[in-house]
């Protein structure tokens, strides 16, 4: 079953949250979403530097069931990837709001966090 | 017949003292070795002559390996003899299901039964000992079948023109977009237009083929009764609109209805109407997209038109195209160099020959538009000869009582599962019917795998699972036009216990399968740290070298 979503963050439609700390946005994906998916086998992550755009495509998600595309949450440029994820995709499944991490990006423009859900809106759209 | 009720496998499968025979409701757990295992120095299978000196000296003359090609150690290769050779392969196969054994709902889509008729076609001498690089007079025959072929496939499709090079359904793609590609380019709009539409309940290798040719892809959503939401397709079409490729029936296994108003809104704004021709098996004789205003599709004729392609291939994408995409097929194409086609063709479905007709393959430069090669020669020629055989021998009629069966063997599941499994697009369908288990999911934590494996006990090859992404726990079900109905009674049945089995004993089907040679496999682990090499060095019966492939370089000189 997957956990409440915390509220120091946002999330998208698209089951990303992103938690800002000052210029930088750390980015994930929800346990919602690691449960649809169920065990995750393999993650190909976005190169430091890409630059990402609100609701694109930024990375590719594989688990036993099927393969997803990974939507940024917000614009920014890739500071750093989780390099964890490589040989462990499992902490996805098993920390998907914590050391499952998935990439931190420098915030392009705060203003797209308003176009992002608080945690008991997203926690309403995820409800059974 | 429940899981628990079901008897042992080892008794009923007359399997040999390899195989433990197992108590009731335990598992097998012996797998066949590693041929690696039996391996034992010096056995062999076949022992070669040694080469006549004729032989040698032949050799000696022709060009030797270079040096650096030269291998410095023998590969290391099993010992063993013949009748150990085949008992080990015959015990793997042993463990395999296949749809000469039971029930296989994965369908056309995977690869239905393939009349043995087909088989005996493929071997004849004529055909199967044909080469490729027969000059086009020896090889009348084959360029005839090629031609043919083709001929039959413009009438089922109503396309102007086919290629038969691709060698896969996706390579079909991949040519209809290099086609498209080029007819936009040919019009100096090849810069501006650089989308390709995708709706969501396509094949995956859609948007995958939109971006090996430079495209961007851009899905387009479902309406509630599982159509093309037209609204956002016409809101997404537009003038960098290169082509809407659409899978149809889609993989809910229903049919666009409003195919016509999807392919006057492509047309109206310059782009290129491609319909995935994957499910083909569902329309035969009822619907040629050609017809329909489709500019491009791809055929499967390892779905379709019952061609073996185990283990990944071999297949064969053939692509029809409309007029205006006829000058970018690839070349050569077979043509009729001279005769009337319309003699040949009545000749030929009449089992006589036109003695004065002469095949060819183009000419090189004959189509200076073309895109090109694909293919090395015309494409998978084996392929061809058996789809010919299976179109020939089903004849029209037969071809569209092959699709009804189908829709009508997919309909009646769909009707008798209604109640035990959860319908998400309730209406006719086609060749496949797509249930939901979220029912089950929510209501017993029992997931559409934990289904899925509990079938594998009942000597059923599960359907496809978790596709089409669009609908939760997804179980697709496509039981094609050769299943008789007490196998598909026998089915209904099995699913029914299932479903109850979901409601009384979840457990049970959490340790699903437990009949079959291994149990449940932790797909994850297999997945995240597969274990896929042999450790020669620590092996206990590590085999030596080859020592007469070191002794006799001269013999494998000539490789």
């Amino acid at each position: 079953m997957s956990t409440t979503p915390p509220d120091d963050r946002r999330y998208s439609r698209e089951h990303e949250w992103v938690r800002v700390e000052g210029a930088v946005a750390m980015i994930g994906i929800t346990s919602f979403a690691a449960d649809e998916l169920g065990d995750i086998v393999y993650v190909e992550l976005p190169e430091v530097g890409a630059r990402l755009t609100q609701f694109s495509s930024f990375g590719v998600v594989e688990s036993v069931k099927a393969v997803s595309d990974l939507f940024a949450p917000v614009s920014g440029e890739v500071a750093e990837v989780n390099g964890d994820l490589r040989t462990s995709p499992e902490l996805l499944n098993t920390d998907p709001f914590g050391s499952g991490w998935i990439a931190k990006v420098t915030l392009g423009d705060p203003a797209e966090m308003d176009k992002l859900m608080d945690a008991a809106a997203y926690a309403e759209l995820t409800a059974g | 017949m429940s899981v628990l009720e079901r008897p042992p496998t080892g008794d009923a499968s007359g399997r040999g003292a390899a195989f433990a025979s197992p108590k009731a409701g335990d598992q097998l757990t012996i797998i066949e070795p590693l041929i690696f295992d039996s391996s034992r120095p010096g056995r062999r299978a076949v022992r070669y002559p040694s080469p006549s000196s004729a032989a040698r000296a032949a050799a000696a003359d022709q060009p030797q390996i270079p040096e650096t090609a030269v291998r410095r150690t023998a590969p290391r290769l099993p010992e063993v003899a013949e009748l150990d050779l085949l008992r080990h392969f015959n015990r793997l196969s042993h463990l395999n299901h296949a749809i000469e054994l039971g029930f296989y709902p994965l369908g056309s889509c995977t690869m239905k039964y393939n009349p043995k008729v087909n088989e005996w076609a493929a071997r004849l001498p004529g055909l199967a000992d044909s080469h490729p690089l027969d000059p086009d007079p020896l090889a009348q025959g084959s360029l005839e079948l090629e031609w043919l072929l083709a001929e039959l496939l413009k009438e089922l499709s109503g396309f102007a023109a086919i290629s038969l090079q691709p060698a896969a359904g996706a390579h079909g793609e991949l040519t209809g977009l290099l086609m498209t590609r080029a007819y936009h380019r040919s019009r100096g709009e090849g810069e501006q237009r650089t989308k390709v539409l995708v709706p969501d309940s396509s094949h995956g290798t859609n948007p995958a083929t939109a971006t090996m040719v430079g495209y961007t892809a851009v899905t387009i959503p479902s309406n509630p009764r599982g159509g093309i939401d037209l609204d956002a397709l016409r809101a997404a079409l537009g003038l960098d609109t290169a082509a809407l490729m659409i899978t149809n029936p889609s993989t809910l296994g229903i049919f666009e209805d409003q195919i016509d108003q999807v392919v006057a809104a492509v047309k109206e704004a310059g782009a290129i109407a491609y319909m995935d021709g994957a499910n083909l098996n569902a329309i035969l004789g009822r619907f040629r997209p050609g017809e329909a205003g489709f500019d491009v599709m791809h055929f499967n004729l390892h779905k379709t038109f019952s061609t073996p392609h185990g283990g990944g291939g071999p297949g064969a994408g053939p692509v029809g195209v409309s007029e205006r995409l006829a000058a970018f097929l690839p070349s050569p194409l077979p043509v009729l160099a001279v005769g009337d086609p319309d003699e040949v063709r009545s000749n030929a479905w009449s089992g006589r020959p036109t003695p004065a007709a002469r095949f060819a393959l183009e000419e090189p430069g004959a189509r200076p538009t073309t895109i090109g090669k694909v293919r090395a020669f015309t494409g998978n020629f084996g392929m061809f000869v058996r789809a010919y055989t299976y179109i020939r021998s089903n004849g029209g009629d037969g071809l569209r009582e092959v699709s009804d069966d189908a829709v009508l063997a997919a309909n009646y599941l769909r009707v008798r599962l209604a109640d035990a499994f959860d319908l998400p697009y309730d209406r006719i369908c086609k060749h496949e019917v797509v249930f939901s288990g979220r029912r089950q999911k929510r209501q017993h934590g029992v997931t559409t795998l934990d289904i899925a494996k509990a079938i594998l006990d009942h000597r059923i090859h599960p359907p496809t699972i978790y596709f089409p992404l669009i609908v939760e726990e997804a179980l697709m079900i496509e039981p094609t036009e050769t299943e008789s109905l007490e196998t598909l009674d026998s089915f209904v049945e099995i699913m029914h216990g299932i479903a109850s089995l979901a409601e009384t004993a979840p457990d049970e089907l959490k340790q699903a399968p437990r009949t079959t040679p291994v149990g449940r496999l932790d797909e994850a682990a297999a997945a995240r740290r597969p274990d896929l090499k042999h450790d020669f060095v620590t092996a206990s019966t590590a085999p030596s070298v080859h020592q007469e492939l070191v002794d006799r370089p001269q013999a494998a000189g000539k490789g």
